[in-house]
């Protein structure tokens, strides 16, 4: 029992953490609150349904098809609405971001319908026998991708060239373009990557919860930004941590018979280390230059 | 010396604004005969559009739907000064309006069970009747207002996309509460899912007017006061308003607080227009048509919020068979205007009748002005224009 629960925490913290992965990244780099990013695993869960229950295709197609359509949906949405908005105020890029979200819930919702869609399993295999624990499958196979897809990010942003080119962009962009770093490259390879682990993420959430809704990114998003903020925005230790913590915490919150409080309970955390540390666990502080 | 004073008046929000043209010959109008023509116009409109319904010239489908654009009127407004006033980007409006929506009809129905005054007094306007929903908008802006405090003091410590975020998560938490309230205290409070039924229908065209009316006059005049003049200080650039000796934490609190009373107020009177209440109403989803309407207005244009409420609260109805398609096109709208028109599509434009009249009165007209650009000393066409 015990060890479910914590197994349950596990896998919904990962799905955070992957989600505030892409939050983080974007944030870090543009200093873009993006909406939208939910939004992008609703439409990576529709296009897994598409393939499986509409084409009848085999689950890995799902898979590589929902990662790839997020992938190209994140470059579309930065290309067309945020890319025109470069040098505009902070406001405006937000506001933008709040209307694409808006576009792809209620697109979604016109192409689709407003009822959820039912998600085909990806695997037959639900239970695996682990010392005599019986243990979800889904739950292991999340937690196993997002510790691959974290190590893999860290590598790919601590060692590669276009991760070294990411890192000097977010510190200053005007200095990056002066070493020669082509900085709307690298801002469309930052939100290909964040989204790409939000099609990865909406592939685990189809997994665990095996349905699609036009406004399922909503509430997904939003904790995932909750847990991003919590961690300390522009740091991906910080996301991941955030990312568990909220999972558990929405996990135990329902463990003890609250499930009703559990939105209200993540979002009081959010308050309350917002207001201990501005910046989140762990955030650095930034000075404001005058 | 008063007159000095008086010549410099200009819209509000113009950043800077060059010198008035020298030569202190122009013809203004005191501040007195100003604020008795605007309320003359203004008593003139609500009486009109009184004795409209009473004559039956608009029914009574299109007099709600007149009742909803005052409603939709004060919460754009009062975003406005969150928003385009102080520069702020709160995400939770419609917590504010659920608050002041909860504690308007409750404070009501409480209170008209206990002094034993009747749903129909309601309607035919009682005098006890009419304090009673008066006290009831009172409270519902105070429950609002202090629903605003307690979210302003941590959330305006941080800036921005923070504070955004956290603004909506109070505005989450205050409809979880809304939804499960019942379980704590035991008893019936807010109704929970299912909603809150049996609030009287105390709004009404005269009533809902009258407010925008008052939340109007009382945004106006508090921009135009110092307190004004320094949230508009604060929006401009927070580091040089404190250098200047503005307290910003008093000012943004203060303003915050502003906006969330009025849009308890209209929570209020929302109350009275739908009659139900349900949690799932104060959504995100509200929050953001309201904000919505200010960006489209213009951020820190009070008649662009007010035009822009109305326009989107009447197109839906018009547009009732395209409903869903209506969503997409506020998206659509929302992101085009963003990026052709962040200013929004009046900017910071703010209409005063007071200033055309004066108009008038110097003889001073756009086409008369247009032959005086050549000269180099006619400097105020760029603030006006």
């Amino acid at each position: 029992m015990f060890f479910t629960q914590v197994l349950n925490g596990l896998q919904l913290g990962s799905i955070y953490a992957l989600v505030a992965l892409g939050y983080t990244m974007v944030y870090g780099i543009i200093l873009l609150l993006n909406f939208a990013h939910g939004d992008i695993i609703m439409v990576g869960a529709y296009v897994s349904w598409l393939v499986m229950a509409q084409l009848g295709l085999p689950p890995v197609l799902a898979i590589i098809l929902s990662v790839a359509a997020c992938t190209l949906m994140g470059v579309l949405i930065d290309k067309v609405a945020y890319a025109p908005l470069r040098n505009a105020p902070r406001l405006s890029i937000l506001i933008t971001a709040i209307g694409v979200s808006y576009f792809l819930e209620n697109g979604a919702q016109l192409v689709f319908g407003a009822d959820a869609k039912v998600v085909p399993a990806y695997t037959e295999l639900t239970t695996v026998q682990l010392g005599g624990l019986s243990l979800s499958f889904p739950s292991i196979l999340t937690v196993l991708v997002t510790v691959v897809a974290t190590v893999a990010l860290t590598v790919v942003v601590q060692k590669t060239k276009l991760g070294k080119a990411m890192r000097a962009v977010s510190e200053d962009m005007g200095a990056a373009r002066l070493m020669g770093i082509n900085v709307n490259t690298t801002i469309s390879f930052t939100f290909a990557v964040g989204s790409a682990l939000a099609g990865i993420g909406a592939v685990l959430y189809a997994m665990a919860y095996t349905q699609a809704n036009p406004t399922m990114g909503m509430m997904l998003g939003t904790k995932a930004f909750v847990a991003a903020v919590l961690g300390g925005i522009g740091s991906i230790p910080g996301a991941v941590v955030g990312g568990l913590l909220v999972g558990f915490a929405e996990v135990f919150v329902t463990a003890i018979g609250l499930s009703v409080w559990k939105d209200a309970v993540v979002f009081l955390l959010l308050i309350i280390v917002l207001v201990v540390r501005p910046t989140g666990i762990f955030g650095r502080t930034m000075n404001e230059k005058v | 010396m008063e007159e000095e004073v008086m010549t410099e008046k200009r819209p509000i929000i113009s950043a800077g604004g060059g010198p008035r043209r020298e030569g202190a010959a122009r013809k203004t109008l005191p501040m007195p005969v100003r604020y008795a023509i605007n309320a003359v116009v203004v008593l003139v409109l609500l009486v009109l559009g009184e004795l409209m319904i009473d004559g039956g010239a608009i029914n009574r489908y299109q007099s709600t739907v007149l009742e909803q654009v005052g409603i939709y009127i004060i919460l754009a407004v009062s975003l406005n000064i969150a928003t385009g006033y102080l520069g702020q980007l709160p995400l939770g409006h419609a917590g504010f309006m659920s608050m002041g929506a909860y504690g308007c009809s409750i404070f009501i129905i409480r209170m008209s069970e206990a002094l034993g005054v009747g749903a129909r007094d309601f309607v035919t306007g009682t005098p006890m009747a009419l304090v009673l929903v008066l006290g009831g908008l009172v409270v519902g802006g105070v429950c609002a207002a202090v629903a605003g405090i307690v979210i302003g003091i941590p959330a305006l410590r941080l800036k921005g996309d923070y504070l955004a975020i956290i603004t909506l998560a109070f505005a989450e938490i205050i409809r979880v509460v809304m939804l499960n309230i019942d379980d704590v205290v035991g008893f019936d409070l807010t109704g929970g899912a299912a909603g809150l039924t049996g609030i009287p229908g105390y709004s009404s065209f005269l009533l809902v007017f009258g407010c925008v009316a008052v939340v109007c006059f009382l945004t106006h005049t508090m921009m135009k006061s110092r307190h004004g003049r320094a949230i508009l200080a604060i929006r401009d650039n927070e580091i040089a308003a404190e250098a200047s000796g503005v307290n910003t934490t008093y000012y943004k609190t203060l303003a915050f607080v502003v906006s969330a009373f009025f849009a308890g107020v209209a929570g209020g009177l929302y109350a009275g227009c739908v009659g139900v209440l349900q949690p799932a109403v104060f959504g995100f989803m509200k929050s953001i048509e309201i904000l919505v309407m200010v960006v489209l207005g213009g951020m820190g244009s009070m008649l662009g919020s007010a035009l822009s409420a109305t326009v989107l609260t009447i197109l839906p109805e018009a547009l009732r068979a395209f409903s869903e398609y209506r969503m997409i096109a506020y998206a659509i709208v929302l992101i085009l205007v963003m990026i052709f028109r962040p200013q929004g599509l009046l900017g910071s434009y703010d209409f005063s009748l007071s200033r055309i009249i004066e108009r008038v009165m110097n003889r001073d007209f756009p086409w008369a002005r247009r032959a005086e650009k050549d000269e180099p000393a006619a400097k105020e066409v760029s603030a006006d224009a």
